[in-house]
Parts: C-alpha cells; structure tokens; sequence
C-alpha cells in the first residue's frame, strides 16, 4: 500500500545499509525514535516482571519466593532499570527524537550523528545494567539511590551497577545537548519561541536539567566507585568525610531527574487535551513559563528526601518551603489543563482517556508529595511504603500514563497505520483499575507503618498486600490488551490520514508515516500553534 | 557561518591573555604564603574565577556571542554557586 504513495517515508527508505543496519547505523531522528521505543519498551517489560516478582514475594508474610538477599536485589535492579533506562529516556528519546524535529519544522535534530550515538550509549549502559544482576558476587542490594556508607561497603556488584548509571547518563546529556541545540538554531524560519507548540517548550526545559544535573550524579557515582576501589574517605567520618554529603550529591541530580520524567509527560498532556477537546490551549504562555519555572526552581529543592538524615534543621524547613513553591507551576498546569477542556468537543478517544488518567493520578502523586514535602509528616511516613505509593503515581501513574497517552496520539503518525480505538480504551481501563488497586493501598498501610524495601511483614498488612497483587495482575493484563491492540494496528491496521485527530501543530501537516525529511515543502509557521477556527 | 569570521581574535590578544593566565597561577601559588586563614579558599576561588572568565571570553569567544548565549552561560555558573551555598546550609548550621 505504502509503496503506492508518491513519497518515500522514513520507514520504506533504503539508504547506504540494508534490513536491520538501516536502523541501528540510521541518523534519521523518526528512525531513532522508533530504535529507543523498542529498546525502552523491551526494558520496561524486563523492569515490570521484577516489579511483579516483588509483588508474588509480599502475597504472604515471611518467605514466600525468595530470601530477603534476593528482594533486596530485585528492588535494586528494579529500580535501576525503570529509572535510568526506562522513564528517564523514555519521553524524551523516544517522542522527543521522533517529534521534536516535525513540531518545530526542521528537517532533523542538530547533531543526527551525535543522536545515533547516543542510542548505542544507551543500550550500552542498559547491558551492563542488566549484567549487573547476573554476576558472580550477586546483583547490587542498595537500592537504586546507592546511598554511602552500604553501598561503599556490600560486597555485591554495585561498580558495575553504578558504571551502567554512569554511562547511562551520559545518554542522558547527549540527549539534552542535542534537543536545546535543536531549539535554539533549527526552528523553522518564521518560527519563534512562543510560536512553539508546548511540547518542544516542555522538552526544553527538561533537557536543560539533563545537560546541568546529570554530570552531578555521574560524579557521585565516580566517586562512590573510587571509594570502594580505593578508600578515599569523601563518605567515611574516619577519614574526614560525610556519609550525608553522599545523599546532598545524589539527591542534587535526582530530584531534578524527576522533573526530566515529569516535564516531557506534561508536554505530551498539553498537546493531546487541546486536539481531543478542539480547543485552543487555555494560558498558552503560562504552561510555557511554569515549565521553565519548574525545572529552574525544581533544581533546589533536593533536600526534601534528606528529613530524616541528620541534615540540620535550617536545612530542613528551607527545602521544605522550597519544595512547596515547586508545586505552584505544576498546579497551574493543572489549572490550565482542565480549563482547556471547558465547553470543548471533547472527542473521548483512548489518548485522552489517557490524559485523563493522567490527571487524576497526578493530583494525587503530586498532593501526597505535599504530605511527604512538609517535615512533621515526612517524619511518621519516611521509607513507609507511602512514599513508594506516592513516586509511583508520579512515575507510572504520571510519566507512564503520559507516554501510553503520546503513543496512541501519535501511533498513526509513526506507522502510517490505527489501531483499534474501542480496543484501546479497553486497554486504558483496565491500566487504570489495575494500577490503582496495586498503589492505592500502599498508602494505608505506608500511613500505618509498612516500611518499603522488607520482603516480610506484619500479618495486620496482608489485605493490602493481596489488593496490591490482585492490581499488579490487572496492570499486566492490561498491558497486553494494550501492547497486543498496538503491535496488531502497526502490521494490519487501517491506513491512517495525515491528521485523524484534526490537529493543528505542525507533525499532523505532514503525510502519516513522515517523508526522510520530514517536509518536502517549508511548512507554514502559524502565530498560534493551536489555532482551531 | 560567515558572522564568525569577522571575529577572528588577534594573536597579540591571545598572547596577552595568556601572560596573564600565567601571572594569575603565579599568585594562585605565591598567596599561598601569605597566611589569610579562612579567606584562603575564597581567594584561591575568586582568582581561579577570574581566570576561567578570560578563557570563557577570549579563548571560547563568548566575547563575540549573542547576549542569550552569555546569559545562558552566566546562568549555568549562577546554578553551581547557588547548589553550593544551599548545601553549606546543612553543614554550617548543623
Ligand atoms: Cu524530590
């Protein structure tokens, strides 16, 4: 069918290599877009089955599958995979690359060679992750955070593990680099910053923290690795050091680290609401300045999962008061979101069922991490399981959400083909079901004091224990109704118009799968980017 | 590409940039004798600040870049003080 059409889009291109080599040696952003899509989604699902490993482990109190050494590598190689490999790179690699270049009307990013490279870094570092649970002194138990003094000191393979986070962020930065780069000199002439769609302004100022907070943390990890090589002493009282300084580094990149999860799944939120309600996006100028706003202030807030360290008591309600200004721009876009769809034609497709969703679970991670960004309360639920319930509605129930919520947006746009839509609400409920009866109880019994991280427990949990399982089975359900809906519209679905959504930005002017370069003719910049009359 | 090339910087600039690089890690080693006490770390700082904004300025060219590339730079610095002084809240109040 698609050899018929006039043009040569990026997935029937044949260029210098053949088959596969025509993707893994590709600098085309559609093609590494697609490249990070599979490689992400091929870890995710490496990351979910651990997810649901734990989840079997705490059916019963005690032992149940495994001893308390083998949970403790679990989480740790759960977390490690989801975090650096998984939402991390997530949005950004993978819509970021693929759509970043056609909303702002340039032919690619700035540095295509440098993207390919990247890619290869990325699954790189994802091996040695990976390897890391596999070798012989065992997988690392620390935890994803690697906190020192343990991590200086457990004979596991925390090297390996902290290396793969290393060169992890490395693709991290090339990434960031390549995107501002991207914004700054390749925007469509006529194009300017606030004629930009808000996606490319979320990836914006996403990429602004990767390229300034990753090189703290890929620091931390070097120095925790010649700590354990060498006993320098930057985390050891005894020789002059601070255990805590490990966590004021750590913490330094990894707060923000969440706003680089967070920023490009608001992004894809703000396009998808306005397309799904025909309506121009209400505070245009507001989402883009509290973006910026977010990343900037999100930068000083880290001390907020240091409460209960011995970090000093100034310390402590200075973060804390940090921490409740940062909430203020991600409520404006709250604001701004539901204004949006006030009085518009809300067309109840599964991407916006998605955003939805997306949402309601946000409000909900975001005022519990009010609960956990003021002190006294922080004190009662600290490393309770209501923290793990609360970063996962952030993390899952937020970025995950988002990133199921673009991929349906913009499904047609990358295959040419649609999926099922009936199929795919389908999907989005039981999702949503699912990762509520896993999370929500984590909460009650966060509240009453299950701590995270044990594989046993007090018999007094177990009902939420059972819920929880019961939800994590639901959540994988759902995944395959979704995945399979998805993988079925890629090969056999009905070929997709260019705009089935009647977008306005400047992806949907173009034929659905993309030319090689994006526009054969120079796209028509609009003023307003959402203009819908 | 051709805006660059108006701004090629002149040798005689570079040279001088460079004898005073050299004079300012002489001072970074000859103050070292005097005895400044907790200043030191601040001096040793300010010094190597003023060096890195010569090399910032003439030999990466940000003398010649658009006032948005300064401001972005500048920023970046601004961001690494103020993680630094935040930080000092936790160990000089604890
Ligand atoms: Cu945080």
């Amino acid at each position: 069918m698609r050899k018929e059409t006039k043009y040569v889009s990026y997935l029937d291109y044949e260029g210098q290599y053949k088959g596969i080599f025509g993707w893994i040696f590709s600098t085309d952003h559609k093609r590494l877009g697609l490249l990070y899509l599979y490689a992400i989604a091929l870890f995710f699902f490496v990351g979910a089955i651990l997810g649901l490993t734990m989840r079997v482990e705490l059916a019963t109190p005690g032992e149940t599958i495994m001893k308390a050494q083998a949970y403790n590598g679990v989480f740790t190689v759960h977390g490690v995979i989801m975090i650096f490999m998984v939402v991390i790179p997530g949005l950004s690699a993978v819509f970021g690359n693929f759509f970043l270049p056609l909303m702002i009307g340039a032919k690619d990013v700035a540095f295509p060679k440098l993207n390919r490279l990247t890619w290869w870094i990325l699954i790189a570092g994802s091996i040695l992750a990976i390897a890391s649970q596999f070798l012989r002194e065992g997988p690392p138990d620390t935890g994803w955070t690697f906190y020192a003094p343990y991590s200086t000191k457990t004979g596991t393979s925390v090297i390996i593990a902290t290396t793969a986070a290393f060169v992890l962020g490395f693709a991290s930065i090339l990434t960031g680099l390549n995107f501002i780069v991207t914004i700054h000199r390749l925007r469509a002439p006529g194009m300017k910053f606030f004629n930009m769609p808000l996606f490319p302004w979320a990836l914006y100022a996403a990429s602004w923290i990767q390229l300034l907070a990753t090189p703290v943390v890929g620091i931390t990890l070097v120095m925790l690795i010649f700590e354990r090589l060498f006993g320098i002493g930057f985390f050891n009282p005894d020789l002059g050091g601070d255990p805590i300084l490990f966590q004021h580094l750590f913490w330094i990149y990894s707060h923000p680290a969440v706003y680089i999860m967070i920023l490009p799944a608001m992004g894809v939120i703000t396009e998808v609401i306005p397309t799904f309600c025909q309506r121009r996006i209400y505070g245009y100028k507001a989402i883009a300045i509290s973006s910026l706003a977010i990343a900037a202030v999100g930068f000083f807030v880290w001390g907020h999962h240091m409460y209960t360290s011995g970090m000093s008591e100034q310390a402590r309600w200075f973060f804390s008061l940090l921490t409740f200004i940062v909430a203020v721009p991600s409520a404006i876009k709250v604001f701004n979101w539901i204004a949006t769809m006030y009085r518009g034609s809300i067309n109840l497709q599964a991407p916006f069922l998605y955003a939805l969703f997306f949402i309601f679970l946000f409000i909900i991670g975001g005022t519990t991490g009010l609960i956990l960004g003021a002190v006294a309360p922080n004190v009662q639920v600290h490393d309770t399981s209501f923290v793990v319930a609360h970063f996962h509605y952030i993390i899952f129930g937020g970025m995950g959400f988002a990133f199921f919520s673009g991929l349906h947006y913009w499904f047609p746009k990358m295959y040419g083909r649609m999926y099922n839509l009936k199929a795919a609400n389908w999907g989005a409920i039981i999702l949503f079901i699912g990762f509520n009866l896993l999370y929500f109880p984590q909460f009650i019994i966060g509240y009453q004091g299950m701590p995270r991280r044990y594989y046993d427990y007090l018999p007094q949990f177990q009902w939420a224990q059972t819920i929880s399982l019961i939800g994590g089975i639901i959540l994988f359900i759902g995944f395959f109704v979704m995945v399979g809906n998805l993988v079925r519209g890629a090969k056999k679905g009905a070929i997709a118009p260019a705009n089935p959504w009647n977008g306005t930005t400047l992806e949907w002017t173009v034929p659905s799968p993309p030319p090689v370069e994006n526009f054969d003719e120079d796209p028509i910049i609009k003023s307003d980017p959402y203009d819908y009359k | 590409m051709s805006e660059h090339t108006h701004h090629i910087t002149p040798y005689k600039t570079l040279g001088i940039i460079l004898v005073v690089l050299f004079f300012f890690t002489f001072l970074t080693i000859e103050i070292t004798s005097i005895h400044l006490g907790a200043l030191t770390v601040t001096v040793a700082l300010l010094i190597a600040g003023v060096k890195g904004f010569l090399v910032l300025s003439y030999f990466m060219h940000l003398k010649h870049e658009s006032l948005l590339l300064k401001i972005l730079v500048a920023m970046v610095f601004v961001l690494f003080a103020l993680i630094v002084l935040i930080t000092f809240i936790d160990y000089a109040f604890r």
